[in-house]
């Protein structure tokens, strides 16, 4: 380490990964694995999520699991939370729609209306 | 990098280690791996979180939920509920002692939502032994601004502003202390950074060597821009094993990044560290036997003045700080003398951090603003007294404070009312006592310790320590005599006056503070030969009562040393002269018939 | 200069100096136990407590620097209440077994303990019970009466450079004690006996054979015989109220002859003795190449001191013996012939200044050729004047008498071995007209003599090319000095002459003990004026004109450095090594 400048450099990349213990403001990505999620195939949607997620470098997107939401026959559910904004869920998120999502909603913030049950 | 959805904390210090956490670590290891997300879940050994009691203890972010006395066999439970479906395992959860209610959140739990961590900012939530982790929460961006952007007198005035006193003892002005080390005469000084915890109980200067070990090396950089050093020692004791290795580990990894070293961060200034393991002794807490070890010499206080500011390690300017108070420096020089000033009380300002032990629901360490009261810290912080006990006292600064009664519950814990009360803030161990405990017993038990560790140098300490104890040894058999009292103010007052160094000087505080504060407790050993506590063994007495023994004649079976006797369906007696007072027969009487007095 | 008061007297002292030394300046006394000048400044006994404005609790003033304006407090209820207290902790753990102690009425605690008034025992507990230790020959341990005040510890280490005293355990049970717990005959101790002289209490002391002796006095069948040192006899009327440095040789014969020894004789012919055989030795080694600078052998301490530290400088000493062993070897020899005695039926005492003379003699190198110790027994000066005493012989009303012959005729340059320079002083007498041929008219060679701690001299031999370069240590931290240098090479010298203790013999281990060991200096130099005027009393001051040493090799020895010379009064030396205990497993 030369200088200062290095050391913010260092700082910054190493900032990833503390982000999920020093919470604050972030892009939240849940995930329904309940026994019926999982049924439908949830795992590979999480998997999808973070490869695309570390692809893109977004390190500080917090990826959450949660139970059943009582929508079983639309599983793997995802939710989308921005920060300050309300929660999109989206239906029958497979690998392909995960990508789809990240890139879309979580990078440019655009909803994809069409696969979204409630929000 | 990878990216990590979800991260376990498993805390690595020394007391958990104690309970359990590697087993607990490779279970989750293990089990992490056979669910198969290992690529998508990290576990990550930090040091202390503080709460030693509840360990071995996870945090599993990103939504920090807190799980307690973690088994290995929990693991499997923890792994598929919680980091496969996202289910919380309440049943490993933290059940608050007053309401009863589960808590999840880490930060929600009192213990922590109480705290206010400056010193221990890092400790259980970095891994101590990746540097990069400790850069990340602006590590040695501090010692990066010093050298930059600040001179040598602007940075001790920043500590100065700052109101920082030593957290080791006495509470001298660290900015005064750093001024009176940068100005003494001389080409070389030194840093040294005292390590050598040693108070009973007490382990915060542990809990940050291992848990944050860059933020003292960052401290002992800026002191040495500061005092115009190039060479720091660290001085722990070798029963802190894990505290070597980690400080040791983090010296080379800050080598390394040439954050110690030479023309650090190109601007010219050489800093370096060695690690002195010294043998536990408690007196080479105290600065000038701190040298003489360093030195290699017997550890034994020398007179002051000359202080080691002017006169210290190899007779050069020595600056000697402790690590509670190092660590508080790079948060001072970030975020300013002002924000630091905010915490605390007009004359001690910023956090202490306590090691609360005892009679006391949440041992561990608490990080809490200077002037809290006793009061809070018992009950909001640590979850009050266990089995619905009455608080009698607590004792602050270990074994040369004092203790403070159920009156000083609302007293703001900072040096000077401590010091008023004939306590002191001293290391910042904190033990609390309830009704059970005698406070001649305690007094006793604090003088063994300090006349135990009196380097035997000088007299009034030597001997004057062990003729206090022998008084006290009598008065807790029931062999006290009038005149005990006045003999041991005698001696405790020449001890106090007389004395060489701070040991011995504060050795009889607990003895004159339970004067004060218990006279009556003493009076009763001697002439009424009881224990009004009921603790110390020899006065006690164990007798039947009549009117509730219905002669089952339990107590008769379970007597070890067959004292009591009886015919069945009649009440028994206790044979006082055989009794050995196990109190086996009270603790088994179906009838609570046997009392204890 | 600074200015600060004492007690409401004003006193102007230098810059450094230390308010103890201070208050002695405006007249005050202040009483010390653990504190020695230069050497113990420490803090540790807590008796010299003095109060002072602004400054919280009581210090030390022997470690407090006076500072102008100071204002000290010496004469305090708060004072005397903590000088007494900490007095009476001390004396709480002290057997008080004063009337039968062997300082009985020599004692620094008794002492305090009076000039403070104590008079009644507050304080009572466990006393501390360590064994005696009585592994040595020389010195005797009794660890119940130290008092911690370490001043045998800063004696050993700065004074001696030995340093196998040390601290040892904590707390209560804290004791100074030779390093690692271990008995004295297990570290590398020299024995010279400087930590019995500056020990305040009865925990240092000789080892006492003042019994053997008496009992050897009654003894018929044996013929008793006695030499006395040089340095005995400006020291041993102290013990009988004389001033330090008086000479009192022709009563302390006196009272010899009246204890029952059947002669007495005087090591200074011995010490004559030995500078024939030494300056003869050192002319050789500067003839035929030897080993140079050649060492001085007449201090057991120091001789024991180079086997332990030095090993490799030993090819340095003279391998002459000490005078006492010479007066030794020639008792049972030369002696037993003349007067018709069979060597087993002779007993000699030799009375030395030296507590390490006890352990020299039992050295197996000084069993004579008759298999028997060529001396039986030393005393040291102190125990001599306790048989005196025992005895009931007042020695300053005894008339002067003198030595008997044949080994009781000696010069001035045998008298001066007992101050430090001594025994080169009187070696270049004789080595200048030896080589020579020329008379030394001023004998006195001032620049050997006096108590710095090396002193150096160059001596022109007349009529030779030769400038002999000489050295003098006295105290073994001096010595270290010159043995580093061999070691290095950087000592040109050709003769040194070192002894163990500060001073020389004169105040060696066995001496009477100062009063006040912070006027020790005071006391050594009255001590060596007493020597150089016994030399000048003399009407010989060169040992080659002693005409008794003469008669011995003409009828006896024969050649200087002879065969004979060589068998009786010379000896070898043993390589110990610093780490006994390691050694003895091996």
């Amino acid at each position: 380490m030369k200088s200062l400048e290095d050391l913010k450099k260092l700082r910054d990349s190493a900032r990833q990964m503390m982000h999920l213990r020093e919470g604050g403001d972030s892009v939240r990505i849940v995930i329904g694995m309940g026994t019926c999620g999982i049924a439908a195939g949830a795992r590979e949607t999480l998997a999808a999520v973070m490869q695309e997620l570390e692809r893109l470098h977004l390190y500080d997107v917090v990826v959450t699991q949660t139970g059943c939401a009582g929508f079983c026959d639309k599983e793997p559910l995802v939710d989308v939370i921005l920060p300050g904004q309300p929660r999109v869920t989206y239906a029958k998120v497979d690998g392909e729609r995960a990508r789809r999502i990240i890139d879309e909603h979580v990078v440019n913030g655009r909803v994809i209306e069409q696969w979204v049950i409630e929000r | 990098m990878a990216f990590y959805r979800a991260q376990v904390l498993v805390c690595g210090g020394a007391g958990c280690i104690s309970s359990g956490c590697k087993a607990v670590q490779q279970a989750l290891i293990h089990e992490i791996n056979k669910a198969g997300i290992d690529e998508e879940v990290k576990v990550i050994e930090t040091g202390c979180i503080g709460t030693c009691e509840l360990g071995p203890v996870l945090v599993v972010y990103p939504d920090g939920t807190f799980y307690q006395k973690v088994k290995p066999e929990d693991v499997h439970t923890i792994v598929e509920e919680h980091l496969v479906k996202g289910r919380i395992v309440s049943r490993l959860l933290y059940k608050d002692p007053l309401t009863e209610k589960t808590i999840p959140e880490y930060t929600k739990i009192s213990f922590f939502a109480g705290q206010t961590r400056v010193a221990l900012r890092n400790t259980g939530v970095i891994d101590p032994s990746v540097i990069e982790e400790y850069i990340a929460r602006d590590g040695y961006a501090a010692l990066g601004k010093v050298l930059t952007e600040m001179s040598p007198e602007q940075v001790i005035d920043e500590i100065s502003r700052s109101g920082l006193r030593g957290r080791g003892g006495a509470g001298f002005s660290t900015g005064l202390k750093w001024r009176l080390t940068a100005q003494a005469p001389g080409d070389e000084k030194y840093v040294v950074c005292n390590a050598d915890e040693g108070d009973p109980g007490a382990f915060m200067d542990r809990s940050i060597l291992e848990g944050d070990p860059h933020s003292i090396i960052e401290a002992m950089a800026i002191a040495g821009y500061a005092i115009g050093s190039s060479q720091g020692y660290i001085y722990v004791r070798a029963e802190y094993p894990l505290a070597v290795a980690n400080m040791q580990r983090a010296i080379e990894q800050a080598r390394q990044y040439n954050l110690l070293g030479k023309d650090i961060f190109g601007t010219g200034f050489d800093f370096d560290l060695e690690i002195r393991v010294g043998a536990g002794a408690f007196v080479c807490g105290e600065e000038t036997a701190l040298i003489a070890s360093i030195e290699g010499n017997r550890g034994e206080p020398r007179p002051k003045p000359p202080y080691p500011s002017n006169s210290g390690l190899w007779g050069k300017p020595t600056l000697i700080n402790n690590v509670e108070t190092l660590a508080n420096i790079p948060p001072i020089i970030l975020q300013g003398s002002e924000w630091f000033r905010q915490i605390g009380t007009e004359k001690s300002k910023g956090t202490k951090v306590f090691a609360v032990a005892g009679k006391i629901n949440n041992t561990g360490l608490v990080e809490v603003p200077m002037g809290m009261t006793l009061r809070e810290i018992i009950y909001d912080v640590c979850g009050g007294i266990p089995g619905g006990k009455q608080f009698k006292a607590a004792q602050t600064g270990g074994p040369s404070g004092g203790c403070l009664t159920a009156d000083h519950l609302d007293v703001p814990m900072e040096y000077d009312s401590l010091v008023s009360l004939g306590s002191m803030m001293g290391s910042g161990g904190l033990i609390i006592m309830d009704e059970d405990t005698c406070m001649v017993d305690i007094a006793r038990f604090f003088l063994d310790f300090t006349q135990d560790e009196s380097c035997g140098k000088c007299t009034p300490c030597r001997i004057g320590t062990k003729r206090m104890l022998e008084i006290l040894n009598r008065i807790t058999r029931g062999e006290g005599k009038e005149g005990d009292i006045e003999a041991l103010e005698a001696l405790a007052e020449n001890i106090k006056k007389s004395s060489l160094c701070g040991l011995g000087q504060s050795a009889p505080n607990p003895v004159l503070s339970t004067l004060r504060y218990f006279r009556s407790e003493y009076e009763a050993h001697i002439r009424e030969k009881r224990c009004p506590a009921g603790a110390c063994q020899a006065l006690i007495v164990y007798a039947i009562q009549p009117d509730r023994c219905r002669g089952c004649g339990v107590c008769a079976r379970v007597c070890p040393v067959e004292a009591v006797s009886g015919q069945p369906r009649s009440p028994y007696e206790i044979n006082s002269e055989k009794c050995i007072k196990c109190g086996l027969c009270r603790e088994k009487c179906p009838f609570d018939a046997i009392a204890k007095h | 200069m600074i200015k600060l008061t004492i007690d409401g007297v004003t006193v102007a002292v230098p810059e450094g100096t230390d308010v103890l030394a201070a208050a002695k300046a405006a007249g005050i006394r202040i009483p010390t136990l653990c504190y020695m000048e230069k050497y113990n400044e420490i803090g540790a006994c807590r008796l010299c407590l003095v109060e002072v404005k602004g400054m919280r609790g009581l210090l030390a003033a022997c470690t407090l620097q006076a500072s102008d304006g100071m204002e000290v407090y010496t004469n305090t209820p708060a004072v005397r209440e903590a000088r007494r207290t900490n007095l009476e902790l001390l004396l709480s753990d002290h057997p008080q077994d004063c009337l039968i102690c062997v300082r009985n009425g020599q004692c620094e605690l008794q002492s305090l303990a009076e000039e403070m008034g104590i008079r009644r025992q507050r304080f009572e507990g466990e006393k501390s019970a360590y064994p005696l230790d009585h592994s040595t020959l020389s010195i005797m341990r009794d660890p119940n009466k130290c008092v911690l005040c370490r001043r045998c510890v800063a004696v050993c280490k700065q004074v001696q450079g030995v340093g196998v005293l040390g601290a040892v355990e904590r707390g209560f049970d804290t004791i100074v004690a030779p390093e690692g717990g271990c008995l004295l005959h297990d570290v590398a101790c020299v024995l010279c006996g400087q930590c019995v002289m500056v020990c305040p209490t009865g925990a240092l002391a000789e080892v006492d054979n003042t019994e053997e002796v008496f009992a050897a006095l009654n003894d018929k069948s044996k013929h008793v015989i006695v030499q006395t040192a040089p340095a005995v006899r400006v020291a041993i009327g102290e013990e009988f109220g004389y001033p330090p440095g008086t000479i009192v040789t022709g009563k302390m014969v006196s009272a010899l002859r009246r204890l029952g020894f059947q002669a007495v004789f005087d090591t200074d012919f011995a010490a004559d003795l030995t500078i024939w055989e030494e300056a003869n030795e050192l002319l050789e080694r500067l003839n035929n190449g030897g080993t140079l600078p050649m060492i001085t052998s007449c201090s057991p301490g120091w001789i024991k001191f180079i086997e332990h530290y030095y090993p490799d400088l030993i090819e340095h000493l003279s391998t002459c013996k000490s005078p006492q062993q010479m007066l030794g070897a020639l008792a049972k020899t030369y002696y037993a012939e003349k007067i018709g005695v069979s060597p087993e039926d002779i007993f000699l005492v030799s009375v030395m200044p030296c507590t390490a003379k006890k352990f020299e003699r039992a050295r197996p190198e000084m069993v004579g050729e008759s298999g028997l110790p060529d001396v039986d027994i030393v005393l040291t000066t102190r125990e001599l004047a306790r048989m005196i005493k025992v005895a009931g012989i007042d020695l300053p009303q005894l008339p002067d008498s003198d030595f008997d012959s044949p080994l009781g005729l000696s010069t001035g340059a045998g008298v001066i071995f007992g101050a430090t320079g001594g025994v080169m002083e009187a070696a270049l007498r004789t080595a200048y007209e030896w080589v020579s041929g020329e008379a030394l008219t001023n004998v006195e060679l001032e620049a050997v003599r006096g108590l710095s701690g090396v002193k150096e001299a160059e001596v022109k031999l007349p009529g030779t090319d030769i400038t002999l370069r000489v050295a003098v240590a006295h105290g073994l931290a001096n010595a270290r000095q010159l043995l580093d240098k061999i070691r290095t090479g950087k000592a040109d010298y050709h003769f040194i002459e070192i002894m163990a203790c500060p001073g020389g013999c004169i105040s060696g281990g066995g001496q009477p003990r100062p009063a006040d060991v912070n006027e020790f200096n005071a006391l050594r130099e009255q001590r060596i004026k007493g020597v150089y005027r016994a030399d000048r009393d003399l009407p010989l001051r060169k040992s080659h004109e002693n005409p008794a040493v003469k008669e011995l090799y003409d009828t006896y020895l024969g050649e200087i450095g002879g065969e004979r010379a060589h068998h009786l009064l010379h000896t070898n030396y043993t390589v110990r090594g610093k780490y006994l205990r390691t050694i003895r497993q091996h």
